[in-house]
C-alpha cells in the first residue's frame, strides 16, 4: 500500500495539475510584479512578498504553453525547494485533495505538450479525472535555464 | 542524556579553545621559555579533551590526551620546546580542527592521528630524534640539583590554597627527609603519604608522587599539604612512620604562598646563578628577561560580558526591521499627504526612534576583523615555513568592526593577498641579506575605520613590484599590448596583476600562482561594493589597500524613474546628477558621449541596457543623468525622472535569479512594490 499524500490543485488551460502541500508555502493572488531585465521571458519579476523579495514565474510560459493575460481567477502558488522560493502563476488553485501514492502512474513521454521529465507521473482521480504531478526540483532546475538561455542569445 | 542538546554549546567551546590553542602555540614559538604560555595551552588542551570525551568523541580526546602529555613535560621543565615539537603540535590541533569540523558536519569527529600520536608518544619517550633527545636528557638531570627549591605551584593549586586558607583550614608546607640508610625509600614515602591522606588532603608533591612511589627521588620531597590538624600534631605522626628521619611542618600563610606560586622560570634561575655565577650569567638573564614581559600579555585583555545568539535570529532582527523601515517610509508620505499636525509628530518621533534602532540592529550584526585575522598568523607561519623564509605578521586594528556579510566574504581574498605577499612580495633569506635587509621580512596586516568605509591593508617589506617584469607577462599573456604598455602609469601597470589570467610567479609554487591569480581578489572586493588599490616602490615594498562598505544591508541610494518603472542607483557611486540637452551629446566614433566638467565621458542609455518597456530616451528633448564612477572612470546615465535620495535595505533577489547582469539586488519601496537596485560598477566596461 502506498502512503496518502496532499496535494494542492491547479488548473493551466484545461489540464489539472498537483504539487505536494508540504512544498508550498503560500497561495497569494496577483499582485504587482517587478519586471528583472536580462532574464527568460517565462520569468515574469519579483514580488515583494511580506517583505521577502521572491522570484516569480509564469508556467505556462516555462512549459512552452502559449501565455495568457491573468484574469480574476489567477494566482501565484509560492513553493519552496532545495532552498529556492519561488511563485508559480497558474490560471487557477481551488482545491486540496488526498491521493494515494499508488494511484500515480508513471507519465507518458509528453502530456499537454509538457516534457516528461518534469512529471513526476499521472494520478487517476475517478473515471475522467487526470491529475498531472509535477517534479518541482526539474521544474525548478537552474541548469536548464541559462541553456535556455543560451539558446536566445 | 541526549547529547545533541549540548553539541552546538561543544562546537562553540571546541572552536574558541583550538582557537586560542593557535595563538598561545604561535606565541609560545615566539618565546619558547615562557611558561606560563604553557600553561594557558595546557589548561586549554585539558578543557578541550574533557569536553570531547564527554560527548563521547573518543578520537579527539585521545589525540588530546596525548598532546597534554607532551605540554605537562614541557610546563614541568622536563622538556625543552624544539621546532620538532611545535611541528607536530601544531600537526595535531590541524587534525584536531579536521576533527571539530567533522562534527559540525555531522559527522562522528573520528580521524586517524595515529602517526601524530606516534610522533607525540616518541617526543613523550624522548627518543624522537637523536640530537635534540640530548638536551632534553640532560635538562632534567640538571633541574633536581641545582633546583632543590623550586617546589612550585601552578596558578591552580595556589588557588586551592588560597582558597582553603580563607575557610579555614591549615595549608601546610612540610619537608620530609627520609634516613640516608633506608633500603625502601617508597614504601616508607608511601606511608607518609598514607597518613597525611588519612588527616587531610595533598595539593602537590615535589617531586610527583608517581615519581616518588618508582623510587625515582633523592631522600627528600616536599608537600604542600591541607588539614585540620595542628602542625605540632602533623610533625609528631609523620615523625612516627618509621626510618624517617626528620620531618619540617611550616604553616603557611598568604605570603609565603604568594613567594611559591610565582613563576618558577625566575626562581630557577635565581637559584641557578649563584651556583654557576661564572658560566652562565647570560644564560639566567635571558631566562629572567622575558618572563615578566610577557606575563601581563597572556593574562591581560578582559574579557567582555557576551551572550551568544544564533546568527539567523540576528537575521531575522534585521528582517523585521527593514519591514519596519519600509513602514516607516509608507507612514511618512501618509503623514505628509494627510497634513495633520499631531499624526506628523508622531511619525517624526518614531522616525527618530527606528534610526537609533537602526543603529543599534546594525551594530549587532558588526564583528570585529579579528575573526578572520586570527586565523592568519598560524598561516603565514605555515607558509614562510614551507617556503624557507622567515616572516612577521604584524597584525594592527583587529577591533576594528565590520559587518558579518563582509566578514564571511573576505576571508578568502585576505588569504590569497598574504600568501601572495610572503610568496611574491618577501624575498628569500639570502636575497634579503644580499640586498641589506634584516633576515626576517615583516607582513603588516592592518585594519581601521575612515568614514564610511573600512580600509584593510596588507603591506611587506619585500622587493616590491617590478614594472618592466610584470609588463613583460601582461604583454606576452595577451592582458595589454605593447603600443599600450609604455604609455600605462605605474598604478596602472600594477593594477594589471589582477586582471584574469596573470601570474608573476617564475615558477608555480603550491602556494600561490596556481592559475587563478588576484583576479579573483578584485572580483569579489568589487562584489562586495568595495575596491583594491596597490603602491609599490621597487625594491622597498607593496601596499595593497583594501576599501570596504562598513555594512552591506542599509545603504543610501537615489531612486529613479524609467517610464513605469523604478530603479535605485547606491549614492556611493554616484558623482552628480545634471541635466542635459540632446544636442549636448556628441558621437565619437559611433559611441554616445558628452563633454561634463572638462572630460568627455560615455553616455549609457538606462533604457536600452535595462529594455525598458515603455521609456525611449530619444523622444526626449532634455535628459536627466546620472553621473557614475567607477575607480577613475565615469560615465553619464541616461534616466527619465529623479524620485529622490532615500536610505534603502538591500534584499537578495533570492537563489533562482543570480548572477543578473547590472542589477546587484532589489529593495522595498513604501508602496510595498520592489524596485531593484542598479550595480553601477557593472555599467561602466
Amino acid at each position: 500500500m502506498g502512503e496518502d499524500l496532499k496535494v494542492i490543485v491547479f488548473a493551466l488551460g484545461n489540464e489539472e495539475y498537483g504539487v505536494e502541500v508540504d512544498k508550498v508555502r503560500t497561495i497569494e493572488r496577483m499582485c504587482p510584479i517587478t519586471r528583472v531585465p536580462k532574464t527568460p521571458a517565462f520569468i515574469k519579476g519579483v514580488i515583494n512578498l511580506r517583505g521577502v523579495v521572491v522570484p516569480v514565474i509564469d508556467l505556462r510560459g516555462r512549459f512552452g504553453l502559449p501565455e495568457t493575460e491573468p484574469t480574476e481567477n489567477s494566482r501565484i502558488i509560492i513553493v519552496a525547494v532545495n532552498e529556492l522560493e519561488v511563485g508559480f502563476i497558474v490560471d487557477s488553485a481551488n482545491d486540496v485533495i488526498d491521493i494515494n501514492t499508488d494511484s500515480i502512474d508513471s507519465p507518458p513521454e509528453v502530456v499537454g505538450g509538457i516534457k516528461a521529465k518534469y512529471l513526476r507521473g499521472v494520478a487517476k482521480l475517478g473515471e475522467e479525472r487526470l491529475l498531472i504531478m509535477l517534479n518541482l526540483a526539474e521544474v525548478l532546475n537552474r541548469s536548464e535555464i541559462i541553456q535556455i538561455e543560451g539558446l536566445e542569445e | 542524556m541526549d547529547m545533541n542538546a549540548y553539541l552546538s554549546m561543544f562546537i562553540d567551546e571546541s572552536n574558541d579553545h583550538l582557537q586560542s590553542l593557535n595563538e598561545n602555540l604561535l606565541q609560545l614559538e615566539g618565546s619558547p621559555e615562557d611558561l606560563s604560555i604553557v600553561q594557558v595551552i595546557f589548561r586549554s588542551a585539558h578543557t578541550l579533551k574533557g569536553m570531547s570525551a564527554t560527548m563521547g568523541f573518543e578520537d579527539l580526546a585521545s589525540l588530546t590526551h596525548e598532546m597534554e602529555n607532551v605540554l605537562d613535560l614541557v610546563r614541568n621543565s622536563k622538556l625543552k620546546m624544539d621546532s620538532f615539537i611545535f611541528d607536530t603540535l601544531f600537526k595535531g590541533l590541524d587534525a584536531l580542527e579536521g576533527m571539530v569540523q567533522d562534527i559540525v558536519g555531522g559527522g562522528t569527529g573520528q580521524a586517524d592521528v595515529s602517526t601524530i600520536v606516534a610522533s607525540l608518544q616518541s617526543i613523550v619517550k624522548g627518543d624522537y630524534t637523536a640530537a635534540p633527545s640530548a638536551a632534553p636528557a640532560v635538562a632534567p638531570a640538571a633541574a633536581p640539583q641545582e633546583g632543590r627549591a623550586p617546589s612550585m605551584l601552578d596558578e591552580f593549586q595556589a588557588s586551592v590554597l588560597k582558597q582553603s586558607m580563607e575557610s579555614g583550614h591549615q595549608v601546610y608546607h612540610i619537608q620530609v627527609l627520609i634516613e640516608e640508610n633506608c633500603i625502601l625509600k617508597a614504601a616508607r614515602a608511601y606511608m607518609v603519604f598514607d597518613l597525611l591522606e588519612r588527616h587531610g588532603e595533598v595539593v602537590q608533591s615535589v617531586p610527583p608522587v608517581q615519581d616518588i612511589e618508582q623510587d625515582k627521588f633523592d631522600r627528600s620531597f616536599t608537600v604542600f599539604y591541607i588539614s585540620q590538624l595542628p602542625g605540632d600534631e602533623l610533625q609528631k605522626h609523620i615523625a612516627n612512620v618509621s626510618e624517617v628521619e626528620k620531618a619540617e611542618v611550616t604553616t603557611m600563610d598568604e605570603e609565603s604562598l604568594g613567594m611559591l606560586s610565582r613563576p618558577q622560570v625566575a626562581e630557577t634561575a635565581a637559584s641557578a646563578a649563584p651556583a654557576a655565577p661564572a658560566s652562565s650569567p647570560a644564560a639566567s638573564t635571558e631566562k629572567t628577561g622575558p618572563a615578566p614581559a610577557k606575563r601581563p600579555a597572556a593574562t591581560g585583555g578582559a574579557v567582555n560580558r557576551t551572550i551568544r545568539v544564533d546568527i539567523e535570529r540576528l537575521d531575522a532582527l534585521m528582517n523585521l526591521f527593514s519591514e519596519l523601515l519600509i513602514d516607516r517610509v509608507r507612514l511618512e508620505q501618509l503623514a505628509s499627504e494627510v497634513k495633520r499636525a499631531d499624526l506628523t509628530e508622531t511619525v517624526e518621533h518614531m522616525t527618530r526612534v527606528s534610526s537609533d534602532l537602526q543603529n543599534i540592529v546594525l551594530k549587532l550584526r558588526m564583528v570585529p576583523v579579528d575573526s578572520v585575522f586570527n586565523r592568519f598568523p598560524r598561516m603565514v607561519r605555515d607558509v614562510a615555513k614551507s617556503l624557507d623564509k622567515k616572516v612577521d605578521l604584524i597584525i594592527t586594528g583587529a577591533e576594528t568592526e565590520l559587518d558579518r556579510t563582509v566578514i564571511d566574504e573576505i576571508g578568502d581574498p585576505l588569504v590569497h593577498l598574504l600568501r601572495n605577499s610572503v610568496d611574491h612580495g618577501v624575498e628569500s633569506i639570502e636575497k634579503r641579506i644580499a640586498a641589506g635587509k634584516p633576515e626576517t621580512g615583516t607582513v603588516h596586516l592592518r585594519a581601521y575605520h575612515s568614514g564610511n568605509h573600512v580600509f584593510i591593508e596588507i603591506e611587506d617589506d619585500g622587493s616590491g613590484i617590478n614594472r618592466e617584469r610584470v609588463l613583460g607577462i601582461a604583454i606576452k599573456n595577451g592582458v595589454v599590448t605593447a603600443d599600450k604598455a609604455a604609455s600605462l602609469t605605474d598604478e596602472e601597470v600594477y593594477m594589471l596583476l589582477f586582471a584574469p589570467g596573470f601570474s608573476t610567479a617564475d615558477k608555480i609554487s603550491d602556494i600561490s600562482g596556481r592559475g587563478v591569480g588576484l583576479d579573483v581578489v578584485m572580483t569579489k572586493i568589487t562584489s562586495l561594493g568595495g575596491s583594491v588599490s596597490v603602491s609599490s616602490r621597487y625594491g622597498h615594498g607593496t601596499t595593497f589597500s583594501i576599501q570596504l562598505p562598513l555594512t552591506l544591508s542599509i545603504i543610501w541610494a537615489m531612486l529613479i524613474q524609467l517610464g513605469s518603472e523604478k530603479y535605485a542607483i547606491p549614492l556611493s557611486s554616484i558623482v552628480e546628477t545634471a541635466v542635459i540637452k540632446r544636442q549636448q551629446i556628441r558621437k565619437i566614433h559611433g559611441n554616445r558621449m558628452i563633454e561634463f566638467r572638462g572630460a568627455i565621458i560615455p553616455v549609457l542609455s538606462l533604457s536600452r541596457i535595462l529594455e525598458s518597456p515603455d521609456f525611449d530616451e530619444d523622444l526626449e528633448e532634455e535628459s536627466e543623468i546620472v553621473v557614475i564612477r567607477k575607480g577613475d572612470k565615469w560615465g553619464a546615465v541616461v534616466v527619465d525622472e529623479f524620485i529622490g535620495q532615500s536610505e534603502i535595505v538591500l534584499k537578495s533577489l533570492g537563489g533562482y535569479l543570480t548572477n543578473i547582469p547590472t542589477i546587484s539586488g532589489a529593495t522595498i519601496l513604501g508602496d510595498g512594490q520592489v524596485a531593484l537596485i542598479i550595480d553601477p560598477n557593472a555599467l561602466i566596461k
